[in-house]
């Protein structure tokens, strides 16, 4: 069986495919570093990043399809779907072998493969910009923190860095333990070994947050439950649009800010 | 602080506008300004669902559910005894603001009903955007309503302040109109509408011309009717929805299924439950108007003025024209490909651009996203029987097995090659 393994960045896995090429070996496995490693002792070749590489296999993807199916590629892979790497691997050997641009042909398995992983992590990234729930901090900025399905963080932060440009925010992934942190001047890359949070609801620690936090909280709840048409009930759509893995950190769903005002 | 007061004040004026179906908040794509908070994306974004299901994406609240009209399809009339609050312009832009710096909504949609005059209530509406505009810079997404008989002026400058303006049409005939809600009448909501869409067009056109020029109302206006309030058939409706479509470039037009409000009106209809399957069809025949190329009378016509409720308007068509099926998936072009009941246009787009590598089969279409269950009488391709489809089989004998909801594939197998032996002996 034959293993090749590379650093778990995206240039990285580029390089692995060059090198493929290059070295005419078709991997069995392609093994992202810190991956469950069963295959310890087998004879795994692992190939060091070198950007050069990596690009001429970009520039080949968008030359041989389209730059949106290259940033296609790109999503796929940041999802960190463990079978995602040998799936766009075999897209592009089949890219190389076909006369024609393959990306709309659906016949082949691969393309097809590809398409509905990139749905799927769309459709959780498309979740997070829509359930995100900022909580005020006591410094007067604000703080979400939840575990995205996929590694979907990279995806949305653009959409936050612009829409929230004049707040200090941050975002977090607590199944991954890294976040985004954002000011009016840039949005950096972060990580905590302990966070004042609760890790199941995403919720700070009370000291942590704003004197009105609770308050608004159960004012948007108090505004959730008015706005229900009670003759149009219709629980199963509800849960078909609102997942209930989403709701710990909903606080409309909830009674994080309970008390006081209810 | 938040107060007791507000608490109350927004769970009156929440439930108050509940009842207007519209929450878009798509239609406009606009980044952040420097200095600003929010911008607007060019799909929407829904933020929540309520437990009835619906998209919550705008804070929908009115400024004040006191209203000088009496309406009978409305739980605001002036007769209803029920709680009645007003918001202050900064009570509304604070709560606004609030809730969209923490990610809740995507925009404020803000309606009212009529104080002391339409003048006044606009100039209340407008003081409370502006003050999200210029106190909080606010750059996100706002709906708001307009009063039906305001001035000219006011129009104006709503459509300053205000991503999307809509003026409620209610009911859908101007007699029917006349009889529920007196105090109303067309001619003061078709006005509006009518300006607003040259407004947009004029502003466009100077847009092109000039380089400084704020946009008017750039995601466009929309519009709602009540259907199931009056005796008013589908056709009527859709006749109405597709001339606001054509000819004054509505964005959306929703349909609201009534909800009983005032049940003690006599001149309403006692429902039992909202007509809310009459409701959907009629949406279902809106986006075939609008996206797949379908016009009023191939919907409803004077054979048909209602939409059927068991079954969708696209399978009727494709009833009411056997001649036109079965389709050949691999040579039909991307209108008639959308034509078939269980193919979108997604899935259409797929298909057009898979079949020039190669020919199509049902496994292909069914990873396309194509419903088998429904399209599979109304096509062929590669390998699927012809004598299967609803030409050979005949319209009424398909519509009982889409009716039946085949249960049991076996059973259905069954009944298809019985009928087909019963109708075409010699196949065998």
């Amino acid at each position: 069986m034959t293993i090749l393994g590379f650093d778990n960045s995206f240039d990285g896995f580029l390089t692995l495919v060059f090198e493929s090429y290059r070295l005419r070996i078709v991997p069995d496995v392609i093994a992202r570093a810190g991956e469950n490693q069963s295959w310890l002792f087998s004879n795994l070749v692992f190939i060091p990043t070198e950007e050069e590489k990596a690009d001429r296999v970009w520039r080949k993807i968008i030359e041989k399809t389209s730059k949106e199916n290259a940033d296609r590629i790109y999503r796929v892979f940041v999802s960190e779907v463990p079978e995602s790497a040998k799936m766009i691997y075999e897209f592009i050997r089949l890219m190389n072998e076909k006369p024609y641009n393959i990306e709309a042909d659906f016949s082949l398995p691969p393309v097809l493969a590809i398409s509905k992983l990139h749905m799927k992590v769309a459709r959780e990234a498309d979740r997070i910009r829509m359930f995100t729930r900022f909580q005020k901090t006591a410094e007067n900025s604000y703080f979400a923190a939840f575990s995205p399905q996929y590694n979907v963080l990279p995806l949305i932060i653009p959409h936050f860095s612009d829409r929230f440009a004049d707040q200090d925010w941050i975002i977090y992934d607590l199944k991954r333990n890294y976040g985004f942190y954002s000011n009016i001047e840039e949005t950096v890359r972060i990580s905590f070994d302990k966070l004042p949070v609760n890790p199941v609801t995403g919720q700070l620690e009370e000291p942590y947050h704003d004197p009105d936090e609770r308050q608004f909280q159960t004012l948007w709840r108090k505004y959730y439950e008015s706005i229900t048409i009670e003759p149009r009930r219709n629980y199963k759509l509800h849960r078909q649009m609102l997942p209930k893995r989403f709701w710990k950190y909903l606080p409309e769903k909830n009674c994080h800010g309970n008390n006081s005002q209810s | 602080m938040i107060t007791e007061k507000i608490f109350d004040k927004l769970k009156i004026l929440a439930e108050s506008a509940k009842y207007d179906v519209s929450c878009a908040s798509s239609g406009t794509q606009r980044s952040n300004k420097a200095g600003t908070i929010g911008n607007t994306s060019a799909w929407g974004i829904c933020h929540s669902f309520s437990e009835d299901g619906r998209c919550i994406s705008l804070m929908k609240v009115m400024l004040s559910n006191n209203c000088i009209y009496d309406c009978a399809y409305c739980i605001n009339r002036r007769s209803n005894d029920h709680p009645r609050a007003t918001f202050t312009s900064q009570e509304v832009s604070d709560l606004t603001i609030g809730f969209y710096r923490r990610n809740y909504i995507e925009g404020l949609f803000l309606s009212s009903g009529v104080i002391r005059n339409p003048d006044y209530t606009m100039e209340q509406m407008i003081a409370a955007i502006k003050h999200l505009r210029v106190r909080h810079r606010y750059n996100g997404y706002i709906h708001m309503k307009v009063i039906p008989g305001c001035g000219q002026e006011l129009i104006l400058e709503s459509g300053r302040w205000a991503d999307r303006l809509s003026v409620n049409m209610e009911i859908p005939t101007e007699e029917n109109l006349k009889y529920l809600a007196p105090e109303k009448n067309y001619e003061t909501i078709l006005r509006p509408i009518r300006m607003i869409t040259e407004k947009i067009s004029e502003n466009r056109e100077d847009r092109r011309k000039f380089r400084k020029v704020d946009k008017f109302t750039p995601a466009g206006q929309s519009t709602q009717l009540i259907v199931g309030a009056t005796n008013d058939n589908d056709r009527t409706v859709l006749k109405l929805a597709s001339r606001l479509y054509t000819q004054r470039n509505l964005k959306r037009v929703y349909y609201s299924g009534y909800i009983p409000v005032n049940d003690y009106d006599r001149r309403l209809p006692a429902l039992k439950v909202p007509p809310l399957q009459r409701e959907h069809r009629l949406y279902q025949a809106d986006w075939l108007l609008r996206f797949y190329g379908f016009s009023v009378e191939d919907i409803v016509n004077d054979d048909y003025p209602d939409l059927d409720l068991a079954l969708d308007p696209k399978v009727n068509y494709a009833f009411r024209h056997p001649d036109m099926f079965p389709v050949d998936i691999n040579k039909a072009d991307y209108y008639m490909l959308l034509k078939i009941p269980g193919i979108g246009p997604r899935s259409a787009d797929l298909i057009v651009s898979s079949r020039r590598h190669s020919r199509l089969n049902s496994d292909h279409l069914k990873k396309m996203g194509v419903v088998m269950k429904r399209a599979r009488y109304f096509i062929t391709c590669n390998e699927i029987e012809a004598f299967r489809k609803v030409r050979n089989l005949n319209p009424e004998f398909v519509r009982q097995l889409m009716l039946t909801g085949q249960k049991s594939s076996d059973a259905v197998q069954l009944s298809l090659f019985k009928s087909a032996d019963i109708l075409y002996p010699s196949l065998k």
